[in-house]
């Protein structure tokens, strides 16, 4: 399992790549390997404004469903509507093709207080075989 | 436990000897330790009931029981709701089958295909009847779905009222109103569909109405759209042989009983609540819904087709408080049944069995009608339900009926619509026996002539 | 069985050939009333075109892709599936209550509606809790209308608007915070303590004047008793809430102990579960719910009441919640149940509890070292075991053990629930096993642990002897198909301009 330095990432499991004024939301291996087989992506309208912590969206798997919280305060720009027909880009390319939305961050210092990789990965608990 | 130590009941096997095995393998002495953990307080309450009865006279004291109800023979013009059809003598043949009736829901999809596949032919027929794209695999009645699914227009539309048309079985209306109380919705009771105002989620209204008379759905369903409300169509699925689908007049959503295809009226219940619904509202349905899929790899072998239950997100067992619904167990058993009648009857059989029904009721209103003080009451086009004045008190007449041993229609003179004052609800199915109809005749004109 | 190796491709709408049927309808030979208007009929209706044969072998063919009571061991966690008397559907079918219209008067239906009270009143005095309500269609909607009195009950005392919040176990089923959510509530999870009862620190913790009812489930989902439920129940009514049960587990206590006894004000029943109806694939099921004389007022209509001259008929209760059904309830099913009441007695019932009681801890002691055992406690009607070692150690999930139980024959129990347990198995053998079913089960259950050891393989590709493989069910919800099409037309030739 991976986690991208260059990322942050949330206690509720999403990473937040920061570039400039702009970051890409989307969540991790961690993440998608929990929920298992993802089936349905419910992305927010371009254009809505989201707070620290609010849920900008829902994902479904086939055993579970979860609010997706945007790690930051900002305006969405872009949406992956990819994952409207190919929901499984989440759980075969979580950092990449699944991304989720591209937000105009309104204060890129938010930033600075998420986890970066290190010590998200220590928070996790340990992993059973299979 | 039982003098001998014989097995307790028919039902249980263990007899005394397997208990004393099964006991001496726990380390204990008696099941009553099992109990150890219940308040000694409070344990093994005295309790009353009637003796236990053996089969046979069990069955003797239902069957005495079963005499003291007089109304299943009688000729009965009573519809409202409930009504009597032919039903095919393989339905109530298949459904018996025992891996269909003593199966559960089919969380194990591959010993279960047999429910999960019959759940399917179910939402394929109710899409056809409705003419809606997506159908769950079936609710517990007609309004609780009707329920369900103003409150699936409140959580899309976000507004807190709900518009009735009239006229709407009250049962249905009850139901609506006892679903609203908890989700804190507004119920507004509505005489025409341009009454509907922006604050409402949807607009609910009943093919064939209450009183029998066909509506033309498609203004109603204007109107609800006009008002940004969702338009739900409560239609009666054995009507929707000969009447225009639902779907194709514009409504969005479609609710209907299915129990009277799926076998005899049984005093109200067992139900079936169909609930049918455009594509875009798949992921705000209630209840289960059943999906094709093929198997896995399978070395050396093509995937076959399966059928699982799908969109479980959905669901009370993964949203929990954020369900579309609490729901859970519903009605397969009926849905069976239900599917089982219409694919036997067919496309020819189920229109020409709704055109039998059509023409049975509107000869008998005709004779009716005819009599010297009768008079139906002019609504238009309908279906099977007619309003009957005669020269009497509805009550009155009901119970002249009564005592020549004939159920008479409902009596709906308490009705606010102009329509039903001094009116009985009569209704006449393909399966009313023409003697009955008859006999119904023959009573109305001696009470006539008397009056 | 069929040479077709594809059953599932092809649906009754694939077969048949158009102008076949499989029943007659009689042709109206009078003379044709007119049609409504053509803007109000239908076009023709897409339906199987089946003989009679061709459509009853279809549909028996699908019955032998099935699994019921009937065709072996079910003991499917919380489900109560115990063997289903036949006499109780015999009785169901009589053609004098089946035969009946719901708005038959009631001086027509007397034999019905005595049944009815009767069943009333065992329910009464079985759960000590006498206002009994019969018409709610199955568990889940006997607890909307439980928590719908609590809400009237509320509103009717002026307390409604403070008490927002409703309280659930986090060892609860899904149905329980689902239903306090369509009643109008917040709901609230208590944790449960280590020994799997509701953590009593928790709940005084969270137990404000704000909570309106606790619902817990008695027996809870381990299949263990709750522990200090009577003092659980005086503290809520100190704060002035009232408590919910959820009986779904009554199989285990049935005759030994009483939800009005232990301080319950409202619980609901599943006759289908407990009462042994039969549960056709998904229902149809029956949730009475069984109330204080206090909350008598708001049962859901109808109840059947007695007149002065002993006659029975159907009323609302004052205050009621309302109607659940557009009529009087599972009726149907309210007389199963009563049947099986009536046949076993009160003597019946507690060997009843007693038995499946001792078949769940038979199958616990049988099981003990060959899966983990979360909670170590005695159980009572259900036992719940977790696959978390072979998980850890052999990379086979619950999942794959349960499927793995189709090979030998047995259905598998409930799997990951509840929730609070890891690679959950939730075991209900019920009293009708016999000693050795329930030994051959725990024997099948043991080679599949040694399995997992030897052979993980076998178990990830399991089932193999079963009608069908695993599907994928990821694919089902990705891309979903949902009902019958018709096969795509082939092409028109274009017409070339």
């Amino acid at each position: 399992m991976e986690f991208p330095p260059q990322l942050r990432y949330t206690t509720s499991d999403e990473w937040l790549h920061v570039q400039g004024r702009e970051g890409v939301v989307g969540i991790t291996d961690h993440a998608q390997d929990q929920l298992g087989d993802i089936v349905f992506v419910e992305l927010p309208e371009i254009g809505r404004q989201v707070k620290r912590g609010e849920a900008f969206g829902v994902i479904e798997s086939v055993k579970a469903v979860c609010d997706l919280h945007t790690p930051v305060d900002g305006e969405v720009i872009a949406r992956n509507d990819a994952l409207t027909d190919a929901p499984e880009l989440v759980n075969r390319s979580p950092y990449a093709d699944g991304w989720m939305i591209r937000l105009r961050l309104s204060d890129p210092a938010q930033a600075t207080e998420l986890r970066d990789a290190a010590a998200y990965q220590a928070a996790l608990p340990a992993a059973p075989a299979h | 436990m039982t003098a001998g130590g014989g097995a307790p009941t028919p039902y249980i096997p263990n007899t005394d000897a397997d208990r004393a095995l099964m006991l001496a393998r726990l380390g204990i002495d008696s099941i009553e330790t099992l109990f150890d953990d219940l308040p000694a307080a409070l344990r093994d309450p005295a309790i009353a009931l009637p003796p236990a009865l053996a089969e046979a006279e069990l069955m003797r004291l239902l069957a005495r029981r079963g005499a003291q109800n007089a109304a299943g023979e009688r000729p009965s013009f009573l519809g409202a709701g409930a009504y009597r059809r032919s039903i095919p003598a393989i339905t109530a043949h298949l459904v018996s089958r025992s891996e269909f009736a003593t199966s559960y829901t089919p969380y194990q999809p591959e010993i279960s295909q047999g429910t999960l596949q019959a759940a399917f032919e179910y939402q394929s027929v109710v899409c056809e009847l409705t003419g809606m794209e997506v159908s769950n695999t079936g609710m517990y009645d007609v309004a609780s779905a009707t329920a369900e699914a103003c409150l699936l227009a409140a959580r899309v539309t976000g507004r807190r009222a709900l518009a009735l048309l009239e006229p709407l079985h009250p049962g249905t209306a009850d139901v609506v109103r006892t679903y609203a109380f908890g989700a804190g919705l507004r119920v507004d009771t509505l005489s025409a569909p341009q009454a509907m105002t922006a604050e409402h989620a949807c607009l609910v209204a009943q093919q064939p109405d209450f009183l029998g008379a066909i509506r033309d759905l498609e203004s109603v369903a204007g109107a609800a759209h006009d008002a940004g409300a969702l338009c739900i169509a409560v239609a009666d699925p054995f009507a929707l042989g000969l009447l225009r689908a639902p779907g194709d007049a514009g409504a969005d959503l479609v609710t209907g009983e299915g129990r009277d295809l799926a076998g005899p009226p049984g005093f109200g219940g067992p139900s079936l609540g169909i609930f049918a619904a455009r594509e875009r509202f798949l992921r705000q349905l209630p209840g289960r819904i059943v999906g094709r899929t093929r198997e896995l790899a399978r070395e050396g072998h093509e995937p076959r087709t399966g059928y699982v239950l799908t969109l479980q997100a959905r669901e009370q067992f993964i949203r929990r408080e954020r369900a579309t619904s609490n729901f859970s167990t519903g009605q397969a058993l009926l849905a069976l049944a239900f599917t089982i009648s219409v694919q036997a009857l067919g496309p020819q059989g189920l229109r020409r069995a709704a055109e039998l029904c059509y023409q049975r009721a509107h000869d008998a209103a005709a004779r009716i009608g005819a009599l010297p003080g009768f008079a139906i009451v002019e609504r238009g086009p309908w279906f099977q339900e007619f309003l009957v004045r005669g020269p009497l008190p509805p009550a009155e007449l009901a119970r002249r009926l009564a005592a020549r041993e004939i159920t008479a229609g409902l009596d709906v003179s308490a009705r606010p619509e102009p329509e039903a004052r001094d009116a009985l609800l009569f209704c006449v199915t393909e399966a009313t026996a023409p003697e009955h109809v008859d006999a119904l005749v023959a009573a109305m004109g001696t009470i006539g002539a008397r009056s | 069985m069929s040479h077709d190796g594809d059953v599932g491709a092809r649906l009754a709408f694939d077969r048949g050939a158009p102008g076949r049927r499989a029943v007659d309808v009689a042709r109206w030979e009078g003379t044709p009333a007119a049609l409504p208007p053509p803007g109000l009929l239908r076009d023709a209706v897409r339906l199987p075109e089946l003989s009679q044969g061709e459509l009853v072998r279809y549909y028996t063919e699908l019955s032998g892709r099935n699994f019921g009571v009937d065709s072996g061991t079910y003991p499917l966690g919380s489900c109560t599936m115990k063997y289903n008397p036949k006499v109780d559907d015999l009785v169901a079918s009589l053609p004098a209550f089946a035969e009946a219209h719901p708005l038959a008067p009631a001086a027509t239906m007397q034999g019905t509606l005595r049944t009815l009270a009767e069943l009333a009143a065992m329910l009464g005095e079985l759960t000590g809790l006498p206002a009994v309500g019969l018409a709610p269609a199955a568990g889940a909607q006997g607890e909307l209308a439980g928590m719908l009195m609590v809400r009237r009950a509320l509103e009717r005392r002026g307390d409604l608007a403070g008490r927002r919040r409703v309280l659930v176990p986090d060892s609860a089923h899904g149905t329980n915070p689902a239903t306090a959510a369509m009643a109008g509530f917040e709901v609230t999870e208590v944790p449960s303590g280590p020994d799997g009862s509701i953590d009593q620190q928790a709940l005084a913790r969270t137990l404000d004047g704000d909570v309106a009812a606790l619902m817990v489930t008695v027996p809870n989902t381990l299949g263990l008793w709750e522990r200090g439920i009577e003092a659980v129940a005086a503290r809520v009514h100190e704060a002035g809430a009232l408590l919910y049960g959820d009986g779904a587990n009554l199989n285990a206590i049935l005759g030994r102990v009483r939800f009005g006894d232990l301080g319950f004000d409202v619980v609901h029943l599943n006759l289908h579960k407990t009462f042994s109806t039969p549960h056709g694939g998904g229902g149809p099921g029956a949730g009475p719910v069984c109330a204080t004389p206090a909350l008598a007022p708001f049962l859901p209509a109808p109840v059947v009441t007695e007149d002065a001259d002993g006659s029975l008929r159907l009323v609302r209760p004052e205050h009621s919640i309302g109607q659940l059904q557009q009529f009087h309830g599972s009726i149907g099913v309210l007389l199963r149940a009563h049947a099986y009441i009536r046949s076993l007695g009160i003597e019946g019932l507690r060997a009843v509890s007693a038995n499946a009681v001792l078949n769940a801890n038979y199958l616990r002691a049988l099981l003990e070292g060959s899966y983990a055992l979360p909670y170590q406690r005695r159980a009572l009607h259900e036992v719940v075991f977790s696959g978390s070692p072979q998980r850890r150690e052999h990379g086979v999930r619950t999942y794959d053990i349960a499927k793995r139980l189709i090979d030998y024959g047995f259905h598998p129990p409930t799997v990951y629930f509840p929730l609070i347990v890891e690679e959950a198995l939730m075991i209900e053998p019920t009293e009708t096993e016999s000693r050795e079913s329930i030994e051959a089960f725990a024997a099948a259950l043991r080679a599949i642990a040694e399995e997992a050891e030897r052979d993980p393989d076998l178990l990830h590709a399991a089932p193999r002897h079963a009608p069908i493989g695993r599907l994928d069910e990821a694919g089902a919800a990705r891309r979903p198909v949902l009902r019958w099409q018709p096969p795509a037309q082939p092409a028109e030739p274009r017409d070339e301009r």
